[in-house]
């Protein structure tokens, strides 16, 4: 095969592209290439490199951040920003939808290339092409419709349909179908397919294997930064089998340390008949939650985005985003109410949020600070802080969780992800709580640093301690849990005993 | 490495905390320069950290209502309506200053705590609360002196925390004793602190400044309190002024750095989602920092009406804005969580140093005002352009 009909074949080749961050090689000589007219799709675990890869594609990492090429129809392209990329026929739809929702869906398609004649708006001709834009996402609403009347799918297609209106050559979705429910999920997977029919390529990175395996023609598996495999769908390559193979790479016993001792006590925790309300978004969020969790116990939570599982640990934690609660919380077999999480964190519940920058560590403080704030009072005669002893108990944590740092006064926003993770943990370990509920404890944070936050888990349950821990990765689910709640739509639907339990299981259960 | 390539890395790496000390040094030795050395002079220094104060005291509550990522400007107003109400208690009422005071100071925290309550359980944006409190206080404040206009306070009592000094032994002729007393005073405590500091940091094998550094840093700030005991003691000797911003100061710097309270409001203004999951009130810290806020603002009526001998017409005009504006040139950052309340106290003095050396030189009022609003954009901008540098 010679240059041209290569170039030909090929709309998109990402050849060798890689991308440090301090500390990290998100990304390490990756090659991505992507057929006209196909859908590819990218997989791999989180932290594998399917974001970083996107961002460097659509700009958000200019040209010169990253080292390797990006040859779009065949042209080398040196993207300043997302408007060069968006300006190539480059659009990438992310997870968290970018539309105005107090604004007309034709307003929000045409939003920041709008439609003018002699530098004024023509929102008749707006109007007409929003129609044709939304018939071709086979949409059946008005232009004028406000965003925020749409559910989440429909939202979807209109940014999609955005999209369409500057004229895209490559479409790219990130997790589209994490936050939708069953029928919309099809409903874009068809749409996906039709488009393809009609001469659209597609990338979608998604961790739903099944939707995959329904959909792609070429499939690109990533691990730690590295292109593990392509694999052509038509030759019979693509199964759930060798796809999980190549995205771990291992067996599971590698990544996942043995815990030497399994007894379990008497139940910790206990929620029962648990529904939440939440006034900002009118939904139910929680229906009907009956969990335990006992002393010496790690128990999974699994289950989708938005299934409603880290509502459920809010609502327990204090309820700091004051949904409307029923039901009762026993700890140690006492009915407690909280009002605020420092009530929660007084019964001896401790929270690892999900977001780790955004509301679980203050980035502008350094590491001594962050890990004694949950836990001040203890620290502090009379209101005033015993320095000394801060400094103790914050070296005593840098210490026995490896925390890598210069110093217990360098500021938490400068340390890796894995290391704030640490800093996370070693605040709410100060605050000696009996339950620790961790938010997707290993979210975006390297493989060593997993290991290593795992072995702290195996540890601290070993001493008794029971551990909540909600996570979105199977694996993680499936290695570490020794009960496992699945959770959809806000209810639990299912309990399985992990010896009982396979990816396969949780998943059906997940998406009931 | 040498005493000064290491003292310019040592600025360069912590310029953000030097940055306003630099800047007001800068100022005097120009102004200096510029008026021959009047600027300098004792009676200059003395009339203006003491035409500071009132100032000072709004921009060190100001301070923590920013670092929590709000805004007060009910505080120039609140201080003019409750200097005209302490104006009111003592004439007409015939209260003694030892009642006024703390009434006074009580009816601010009272005034701050329903702001706080607006902001914190409403969630109405502090800006629309205080903007509505300006209004209100400024219309009280002509209320309160529709009947008389200008209320003249015929209390010397009342009249000395604006105008008098600290009382003295007489021993030297044309030098405060006691003022040079307290300035020695304070150069001890600075040094002792310093090093006990320093052999902590040591103790914990933290990073700690070269020595020689150290020394100099210790001679440098010994010297400027010496020099301004100095100048202060051969004019009049400390005014009461002084002596209640600097308790003022004194009690808010070690709330901010060693009390559980301070941590958190720091930690409310650094991430409020974090503060409260790690089971901080953040509506009780928004309430106690509005109170503390219009607290201060009574003071600050109590310093300026004291000041005057009477309670004006206009009395706060602005205030609110030359508190912010010291702040913000104190170093405080627009997005919360970080700034110090020594900081915003360096602020006030660079502010009025700009006045007066202005004044002095005779520059125009047009003049000053654009130079003013230049120097807060600068600070401004310098905070910005070096907040993600490390």
């Amino acid at each position: 095969m010679d240059g041209l009909s290569e170039n030909n074949e090929h709309i998109l080749e990402m050849k060798n592209i890689t991308k440090e961050f301090p500390g990290v090689k998100a990304l390490d000589e990756v090659n991505f290439s992507v057929k006209r007219g196909e859908i590819h799709c990218l997989v791999g675990e989180n932290g594998a490199g399917k974001s970083t890869l996107m961002k460097v594609l659509s700009g958000v990492y200019p040209f010169g951040d990253y080292s390797g090429e990006i040859v779009l129809n065949g042209e080398v392209q040196k993207y300043q920003g997302i408007q060069d990329s968006e300006r190539a026929g480059i659009a990438i739809i992310y997870q968290e939808l970018a539309l105005v929702p107090e604004m007309t869906v034709y307003e929000n398609i045409y939003l920041g290339h709008e439609i003018k004649k002699r530098n004024v708006i023509d929102w008749n001709e707006t109007v007409v092409n929003s129609s044709k834009m939304l018939k071709k996402v086979r949409l059946k609403i008005t232009p004028e419709t406000k965003v925020k009347d749409l559910g989440v799918g429909k939202r979807q297609l209109v940014e999609i349909a955005k999209a369409f209106s500057k004229d895209v050559k490559l479409l790219i979705l990130d997790e589209p179908t994490a936050a939708l429910n069953d029928d919309d999920s099809k409903n874009l997977l068809m749409l996906l397919k039709e488009l393809k029919g009609e001469g659209i390529t597609s990338i979608m990175i998604s961790h739903k294997l099944k939707e995959v395996i329904e959909i792609a023609d070429t499939v690109t598996v990533l691990r730690d930064g590295k292109t593990i495999c392509s694999l052509d769908a038509s030759k019979g390559e693509v199964s759930e089998r060798v796809l999980i193979k190549n995205m771990v790479g291992r067996a599971i016993d590698d990544i996942f340390p043995k815990r030497n001792k399994k007894e379990f006590g008497d139940k910790v925790l206990e929620v029962k008949d648990w529904s939440a309300y939440d006034y900002v978004s009118g939904k139910d969020i929680l229906k009907d939650i009956n969990i335990y969790a006992r002393r010496g116990e790690v128990v999974g939570v699994a289950g989708l985005m938005g299934a409603g599982r880290t509502e459920l640990a809010y609502s327990i934690f204090g309820n700091p985003r004051e949904y409307k609660i029923e039901g009762s919380i026993f700890i140690g077999g006492d009915h407690k109410r909280f009002h605020h999480p420092s009530d929660a964190i007084k019964a001896g519940i401790a929270y690892v949020t999900e977001d780790r920058k955004g509301e679980g560590l203050i980035l502008i403080q350094d590491v001594k600070k962050n890990i004694s704030l949950a836990n001040l009072r203890t620290l502090a005669d009379k209101g005033v802080i015993n320095d000394n002893e801060e400094i103790n108990v914050a070296t005593r944590y840098k210490d026995s969780l490896t925390i890598k740092t210069p110093s217990i006064e360098q500021l938490v926003g400068n340390l890796s992800g894995g290391n704030q993770q640490k800093v996370s943990l070693g605040k709410w370990l100060f605050t000696q709580p009996k339950i620790l509920i961790l938010d997707e404890p290993t979210r975006g944070i390297d493989v060593g640093a997993k290991f290593e936050i795992y072995t702290i888990i195996n540890k601290l349950v070993e001493e008794g301690m029971s551990i909540v821990m909600i996570s979105s990765e199977l694996p993680e689910i499936l290695g570490m849990s020794d009960r496992i709640y699945v959770m959809a739509e806000g209810r639990i639907t299912g309990e399985l005993p992990v010896e009982k339990a396979s990816q396969d299981e949780i998943m059906a259960m997940a998406t009931v | 490495m040498s005493f000064f390539s290491e003292l310019s890395k040592l600025l360069k790496k912590n310029i953000r905390d030097y940055g306003m000390f630099i800047a007001l040094f800068i100022i005097m030795l120009v102004f200096s320069f510029l008026t021959e050395g009047v600027f300098m002079s004792p009676r200059n220094i003395s009339n203006l950290i003491n035409s500071t104060g009132y100032i000072a005291v709004l921009a060190v509550g100001m301070t923590l209502v920013i670092v929590i990522r709000h805004i007060d400007l009910s505080v120039g107003f609140l201080a003019g309506f409750l200097g005209a109400v302490a104006a009111i208690l003592l004439t007409s009422y015939k209260l003694p200053v030892i009642a006024v005071i703390p009434v006074i100071m009580l009816m601010g925290a009272a005034v701050g705590l329903f702001n706080g309550i607006l902001v914190a359980r409403l969630g109405i944006p502090a800006f629309v609360v205080s903007l509505a409190g300006m209004m209100i206080f400024r219309g009280a404040l002509l209320q309160a002196t529709s009947k008389t206009g200008t209320i003249i306070v015929p209390n010397p009592g009342f009249n000395a925390i604006g105008n008098g000094f600290i009382p003295d032994f007489n021993l030297v002729d044309g030098l405060h004793v006691v003022t040079l007393l307290i300035g020695l005073l304070g150069v001890m405590l600075y040094i002792y602190s310093e090093i006990k500091a320093r052999r902590k940091k040591q103790h914990y094998e933290f990073e700690v400044i070269p020595v020689s550094i150290f020394y100099a840093k210790i001679l440098f700030v010994s010297a400027l309190i010496g020099y301004i005991t100095w100048t202060l003691a051969s004019y009049n000797g400390l005014s009461w002024t002084v002596v209640v911003m600097l308790i003022v100061t004194g009690i808010y710097h070690f709330m901010t750095k060693n009390t559980v309270l301070g941590r958190h409001i720091y930690a409310v203004g650094g991430n409020p989602e974090a503060a409260a999951l790690s089971g901080i009130d953040v509506k009780k810290i928004t309430y106690f920092v509005f109170a503390s806020m219009s607290m201060l603002a009574a003071l600050s009526g109590i310093l300026y009406t004291s000041r005057l001998q009477s309670a004006t017409t206009t009395a706060g005009t602005l205030f609110e804005l030359d508190a912010i504006a010291a702040a913000y040139v104190g170093g405080v950052s627009a997005a919360g969580g970080v700034g110090k309340v020594t900081g915003s106290i360096i602020g006030a003095l660079v502010m009025s140093s700009l006045t007066s050396g202005m004044n002095l030189m005779g520059v125009g009022i047009s003049y000053q005002y654009m130079i003013r609003g230049a120097i807060l954009i600068i600070a401004v901008v310098f905070d910005v352009l070096t907040r993600n540098k490390k």
